[in-house]
């Protein structure tokens, strides 16, 4: 079997874009591990156009297919302090466990002078 | 999780598969002899020598070394290996290449995806709760456990392969090693090192 380009994909998200895992808890089966939801990351890569587990396991007929993205979380975000510098992990994520995060707005900050 | 729930799944499963493959026999679907020459041409087809073959060949060939990052799935063909050949044939191959300022691991922590089609079954450890729940956070402390303590300098990135892609380590080419052609090369990447706790070079894994 081929994997689907990422040029043939309706993708919603490009590489580089940041996103935000979703915050879900689903009562069955899911793959978006418990440590990253509601965590902020970039994406990586697409990996192509694959079934959606959780209707998979659920025994659909015809499951849902959807982009599956390699989102890059750093250790510090997911883990806070207890996290590591100059370390990342990086998620092999459905479309649907993610959502658009916005781009970082410091007012104090982005202003003329500011950092 | 205790080790008593995984031993307890475990018989579970034994007694399952045993039910069933004593059905197929019984109707004639297949017999006991083709289920053991199936394992046995899976056995030989797979291994940490097949990952260390397809290092080997990056290591010394350029222009593979770009298609293998590029297309996994499509490179290792080249070396008459196939991902569609195990149980899932829709899986990607991943291959994530360890630089000076990279080291790359790889873990799954919701149960054990590994890249079985190429390298056979993962080692104990990959599937241990502890491996899989700490690795994520902090992946030096681990790293130190196996014995390897990288520059703090390097930066470490964890792959979690939560879903449909399974991934494999080009680790640094020690030094040392120019004049070695390909099977002297693959001779000094183990199992470990295709994972990422180890260094290749670093002693059988």
């Amino acid at each position: 079997m081929s994997l689907p380009t990422a040029s043939a994909l309706a993708t919603r998200f490009d590489p580089g874009d940041r996103v935000r895992a979703r915050v879900m808890n689903p009562p069955g089966h899911n793959r978006l591990p418990t440590y990253a939801r509601g965590r902020r990351g970039v994406v990586e890569e697409v990996h192509g156009v694959f079934a959606l587990p959780d209707e998979v396991v659920r025994g659909v007929a015809r499951p849902r297919h959807e982009p599956v993205y390699a989102v890059s979380f750093e250790s510090r975000e997911l883990w806070g302090v207890d996290g590591s510098e100059r370390s990342a992990v990086s998620l092999d994520l459905w479309e649907s466990y993610l959502e658009a995060e916005p781009a970082p707005t410091d007012p104090v900050r982005s202003s003329p002078g500011g950092r | 999780m205790s080790d008593d729930h995984g031993d307890e799944e475990r018989a579970e499963n034994t007694r399952r598969v045993g039910l069933l493959t004593s059905l197929l026999e019984e109707r004639g679907v297949v017999s006991e002899r083709e289920l053991d020459e199936l394992v046995e041409a899976f056995v030989a087809r797979t291994g940490p020598g097949q990952g260390a073959r397809i290092v080997a060949r990056a290591w010394t060939d350029s222009g593979f070394r770009a298609r293998l990052l590029a297309d996994a799935n499509a490179a290792v063909r080249e070396l008459g290996l196939d991902m569609a050949a195990g149980t899932a044939p829709h899986l990607r191959l991943r291959v994530v290449e360890n630089t000076s300022e990279v080291h790359n691991l790889v873990v799954c922590t919701l149960c054990s995806c590994y890249p079985v089609a190429i390298l056979g079954p993962p080692p104990t450890w990959y599937k241990s709760e502890s491996y899989r729940s700490r690795v994520v956070r902090d992946p030096r402390g681990v790293l130190e456990e196996f014995g390897l303590e990288l520059d703090p300098a390097l930066r470490i990135r964890v792959w979690d392969s939560s879903a449909e892609t399974r991934y494999l380590v080009v680790p640094v080419r020690p030094e040392g090693s120019d004049d070695h052609g390909e099977e002297e090369l693959a001779a000094l990447v183990s199992r470990n090192a295709l994972i990422g706790t180890a260094l290749a070079g670093a002693g059988a894994g």
